[in-house]
């Protein structure tokens, strides 16, 4: 027997007190497995000890809700009786030490966590954050992530449509690689986690259980230091091919009513999904792991549980349904095991070897285990911005040119083009846009995603940069034409138990709840990934958001690109020229001063429902809306996209020329109208209470601001294409 | 008994991730690096036998499966 | 028409590619299982894209040893049509009912775009409602499509007409810069010589809607409908 110390009791990351709680729990000192699995359960990654107050305060309902979080991934209704499927998860750590298997592997779990609900994945995003370019280790990573994205999801068959990508030096030591699926589902087919039946049988499926992975869960909820590195060997490896069979066969299972409950073993493997099932069913589970499929020999009761091999599937099975899951499976070339079954005992029993090797109470480890309310202290308001030396007028091409080939606006086409993007023949808008869109079937309507936040704006004011990740996704599927509908949240922050993160963490959570209760855009699902630290320095707070929405008819969506010559282009929205924390002063300029630009709720959702409104209506050509660079460069992205200029008709002077055309003011859109709508169309403005300026026309191939400059289409385009591949090959 | 396969690019047909290796190494500094090839290396554990008559079964699976021999060479070995 | 999906274990453009069959068709395919011994009577049998055994080994070198495959070369022999795309295609060549072999993407990335085609041959089942020259712009996605095959195959393919379809750029020439793969010359498609066999790595199934921002894989279904049926 292997004696319980204090040292063993560190090294599984649990405090003296967390310890002295887990003895009080058994009733007695545990043993090493029994350890184990309260060290996974109990980490940072399974329990949200550190988030789980602040969380609830999260709007979570709504009339399209199914399903909000607390299960495998969100659900909400998209009318016809579908229902869309929908999560997004962190792999950050894995992908720090281990990009290519990584991001391989994360892009794997989060299309089990939707396909265990039932649904078919039909789309993958990711939002990824790498550190800065010049940094000797950005470009490996850069390379292995975007490869091991691209060889899961290729593979599986799913279109990966969009997503984000940024560099900043405040990443150098911890990558970000939160991955996205979204699937399709009839919303009365859907699979649930919770377990029933006393005397259902416990099943495995997939692939066989290595020692791959143990610890990884642990591993996600410790900070990093020099040495972590050296922990490559438990990171796992991604087997797609099998997780494509697991997909199917899972599919088929589920067109049946053999399954009680199904939950997919992703971090902390069979511990997590057993005990969650159980615990979620209000019942008890005993396992006998000498039927757990084995790749290894001679592996222990704790190496088994604490497993995090991929591919694996845990499911409750209706008795009498054993046979024909299992050629099923069989027919599928995967493992198939009864490994236990379903008690009324509340409690996890294990054995092996013909003994009990683990005897626990399952509350403690779910909804019993720690829970923090650990102190906070508010991030201190950004100062101003101060007096800044403008650029010359003369320089403005330069400007426009640099900004447009900076490594946060560069186009991701060197990334997205190694990303199976139309398979599955469903794909109407491809990445590269607002929202990438996805047919739903064979009928009219589609899905329309993205994913959005802007840490920048969260480092210098968490509150008002919560608000504005909310409110940017929920603008990017107004400006295609879709009805928003709900968001997943991948919430990425330095170590909780520093009083000024979770300072960040508080703010950029009220920030988001404030935005998602206007907006009426609420979390379904989520996942929180803490200790994104390396010797002390944590990464900008960045809560990512996965925005989904509906379109009814696919035919009524718009993309970006400019359409004809001679329309007329509107500014949706009223700006103050609000240069804090813009690229143009980072990139320009120097400076990562100042507030960022505040979101007005009630002005958002008044200016995007008067768009939404007029896409549906046909009105509008093209649609953009503007943030990262300012007006613009909407405007530059919109004329490169079609091929076509536009004149800026009177731009403004002076100072007024930075402000106005760089500043990131929020809730605003470009949209292209054919001229002789205008007056009506500045009609409806007026009668909507919405601000509709004309900026310009389009025509020619420059983008022409006269008396200023005069910028070829060309050469922003190669000022925008040229940059990712000519990094990525030097 | 083990059977060790190497399967090859014949030369003369063009070997992109060998390509690319290259150029990773002479980026890491590895200036004296003339070319890479890449293969695969594949390990068949074979029932107790005959060593001779092995070589011409493994020999038949690199024909059949293992190797294609429209781009590819083979090298077999056979051990214990 | 009668037509034949052959699904392999991931193989995953097999639901697109019926899809397509279905809409110009009018009827659904037969979905036949790699492990079935033998096709049902069919006028066209599609070996569909994918990863098919995850692509471990080579692309398509284990689909081209199942028992199903055995089937597809005799039916191919006794002149029944087979289509192969992009996976299938590699399918065809491990098989050897196509010359030739598929190397890694020259620049080692998988590439998914929309790319140029040139339409060398009219006079095809599979290509008779296209225009000579045409130029169509289809989906490419793959990571490994870099055909190969000696100067003297090569110089064969050529001789004979064989090679249907090539990488182009928006102005019909064929250029280095249009070539997505490095595959030699520029090929995109071939067939075989009694014309019943052809393999390409493009995805006519992803342009056969206006959705999709193209219909220029809609004239190839309706080619072999129109000669099928």
């Amino acid at each position: 027997m292997t004696e319980i110390t204090k040292e063993l009791v560190r090294d599984h990351g649990l405090s003296d007190d967390e310890y002295d709680l887990v003895v009080k729990h058994m009733g007695r000192t545990p043993n090493i497995t029994e350890l184990g699995i309260f060290s996974v359960m109990w980490s940072e990654h399974c329990s949200y000890k550190s988030s789980r107050v602040w969380l609830k305060k999260l709007p979570t309902s709504g009339p399209q809700v199914i399903q909000g979080p607390g299960e495998n991934a969100g659900i909400v209704d998209i009318g016809d009786g579908d229902a869309a499927v929908f999560k997004m998860e962190s792999h950050n750590h894995p992908s720090f030490i281990e990009p290519y298997q990584g991001a391989a592997t994360g892009v794997g779990g989060i299309m089990r966590d939707v396909f265990t609900m039932g649904a078919r994945p039909v789309a993958n995003l990711n939002a990824l954050r790498f550190g800065a370019p010049d940094h000797p280790k950005t470009r490996y990573l850069v390379g292995g992530v975007v490869s091991g994205i691209g060889g899961y999801g290729n593979c599986m068959g799913v279109p990966t449509v969009g997503g984000e990508v940024n560099f900043h030096p405040g990443y150098n030591g911890n990558i970000l690689v939160n991955a996205m699926t979204v699937g399709v589902a009839k919303a009365d087919r859907i699979f649930y986690s919770a377990a029933a039946g006393v005397g259902n049988p416990v099943v495995y499926v997939g692939s066989k259980t290595g020692r791959d992975g143990i610890h990884g869960a642990t591993m996600a909820s410790a900070e990093f230091d020099d040495q972590s590195e050296e922990k490559r060997p438990t990171v796992q490896v991604g087997d797609p091919f099998t997780e494509k069979l697991l997909l199917e066969a899972c599919l088929e299972l589920m067109s049946g009513d053999a399954i009680v409950a199904i939950q997919d073993m992703g971090a902390a493997g069979l511990t997590s999904s057993s005990v969650e099932m159980a615990s979620k069913g209000q019942v008890g589970i005993e396992l006998d792991l000498d039927q757990v499929p084995t790749r290894e020999t001679g592996m222990t009761p704790y190496e088994m549980m604490l497993s995090e091999s991929q591919e694996r599937m845990l499911m409750v099975l209706k008795p009498g349904s054993e046979e024909r899951a299992a050629d099923i499976f069989r027919k599928w070339e995967l493992d198939f095991a009864i490994i236990g079954q379903i008690t009324d005992t509340n409690r996890l029993v294990l054995r092996h070897g013909g003994a009990v090797v683990a005897d626990m109470p399952l509350h403690p480890l779910t909804e019993q285990a720690p829970s923090y309310k650990r102190p906070w202290v508010a991030t201190e308001a950004a100062e101003d911005i101060g007096d800044l030396s403008y650029p010359d007028t003369s320089a403005f091409d330069a400007v426009l040119l640099r900004l447009l080939a900076c490594p946060d606006l560069a186009s991701r086409r060197w990334i997205w083009e190694q990303y199976d993007h139309s398979v599955m023949a469903n794909t109407i808008q491809k990445p590269g846009g607002d929202a990438a869109i996805v047919r739903v079937g064979d009928s009219a309507k589609a899905l329309a995603m993205t994913t959005d936040v802007t840490p920048r704006y969260c480092k210098a004011d968490p509150f008002e940069g919560g608000k504005q990740a909310v409110a940017e996704a929920w603008r990017n599927l107004t400006a295609v034409g879709a009805t928003p509908l709900a968001i997943t949240d991948c919430l990425n922050f330095g170590n909780p138990e520093r009083p000024e993160i979770m300072g960040q963490f508080a703010g950029c959570i009220e920030g988001m709840a404030a935005a998602c209760e206007a907006l009426n855009f609420p979390v379904v699902s989520g996942n929180v990934s803490l200790y994104n630290e390396t010797n002390g320095e944590a990464i900008p707070p960045t809560p990512a958001v996965g925005g989904v929405g509906v379109l009814k008819d696919l035919r009524k969506s718009v993309t970006l690109a400019l359409k004809q010559t001679g329309s007329t282009l509107y500014v949706i929205g009223e700006a103050t020229g609000h240069l804090g924390q813009s690229l143009f002063l980072r990139e320009i300029l120097g400076s990562e001063a100042g507030p960022p630009p505040p979101v007005a709720l009630d002005v958002e959702k008044q200016n995007g429902d008067f768009v939404r409104k007029a896409i549906g209506e046909g009105l509008v050509l093209a649609c953009h809306d503007v943030s990262d660079g300012g007006l613009i460069v909407a405007l530059a992205e919109m004329a490169m996209a079609g091929g076509i200029g536009v004149e800026i008709t009177s731009p403004p002077q002076g100072p007024a020329l930075w402000h106005t055309l760089f500043g990131e003011d929020q809730g605003r859109y470009i949209i292209e109208i054919e001229t002789h709508k205008r007056d009506a169309f500045e009609k409806r403005a007026l009668d909507a209470g919405v601000s509709a300026s004309q900026i310009g026309l389009t025509g020619g191939n420059r983008l022409d601001l006269p008396g200023i400059a005069a910028i070829p289409i060309e050469k922003m385009r190669a000022a925008n294409e040229d940059w990712l591949p000519g990094y990525m090959a030097s | 008994m083990k059977a060790r396969i190497h399967v090859t690019l014949k030369n003369g047909v063009l070997d992109p991730q060998g390509k690319a290796i290259e150029n990773a190494l002479k980026a890491l500094g590895f200036d004296n690096v003339a070319g890479v090839r890449q293969g695969k290396f594949l390990e068949v554990d074979l029932a107790p036998g005959d060593a001779g008559a092995a070589k011409a079964q493994v020999d038949d699976m690199c024909q059949k499966l293992l190797a294609n021999t429209v781009i590819e060479d083979y090298d077999i070995e056979i051990e214990g | 028409m009668r037509s034949a999906v052959v699904v392999f274990p991931a193989s995953n453009c097999d639901q697109d590619v019926a899809r397509a069959l279905e809409k110009v068709t009018g009827t659904a395919p037969h979905m036949v299982w790699h492990a079935d011994s033998a096709l049902p009577e069919v006028d066209l049998i599609v070996l569909p894209g994918g990863f098919s055994y995850g692509d471990y080994l080579r692309c398509g070198a284990m689909a081209a040893k199942t028992a199903i495959m055995a089937d597809v070369v005799r039916r191919a022999g006794a002149g029944t049509h087979v289509l192969g795309i992009c996976n299938g295609f590699q399918i065809l060549l491990e098989t050897g009912l196509l010359p030739g072999a598929m190397l890694p993407n020259a620049n080692v990335h998988f590439v998914c775009r929309d790319v140029h085609l040139k339409t060398e041959r009219t006079d095809t089942v599979f290509t008779r409602h296209y225009e000579n020259d045409a130029l169509l712009r289809i989906p490419v996605a793959h990571h490994e499509g870099n055909y190969f095959a000696s100067d003297q195959v090569l110089d064969d393919l050529e001789g004979s007409g064989q090679i249907v379809f090539r990488y182009a750029d928006e102005n019909a020439d064929i250029t280095e810069d249009a070539n997505p793969n490095g595959a030699r010359r520029n090929i995109a498609g071939l067939i075989n010589g009694r014309g019943n066999v052809l393999g390409m790595m493009p995805h006519p199934e992803r342009a056969v809607d206006d959705a999709h921002g193209g219909i220029d894989g809609l004239p190839l279904f309706r080619s072999l409908l129109d000669a099928l049926s």
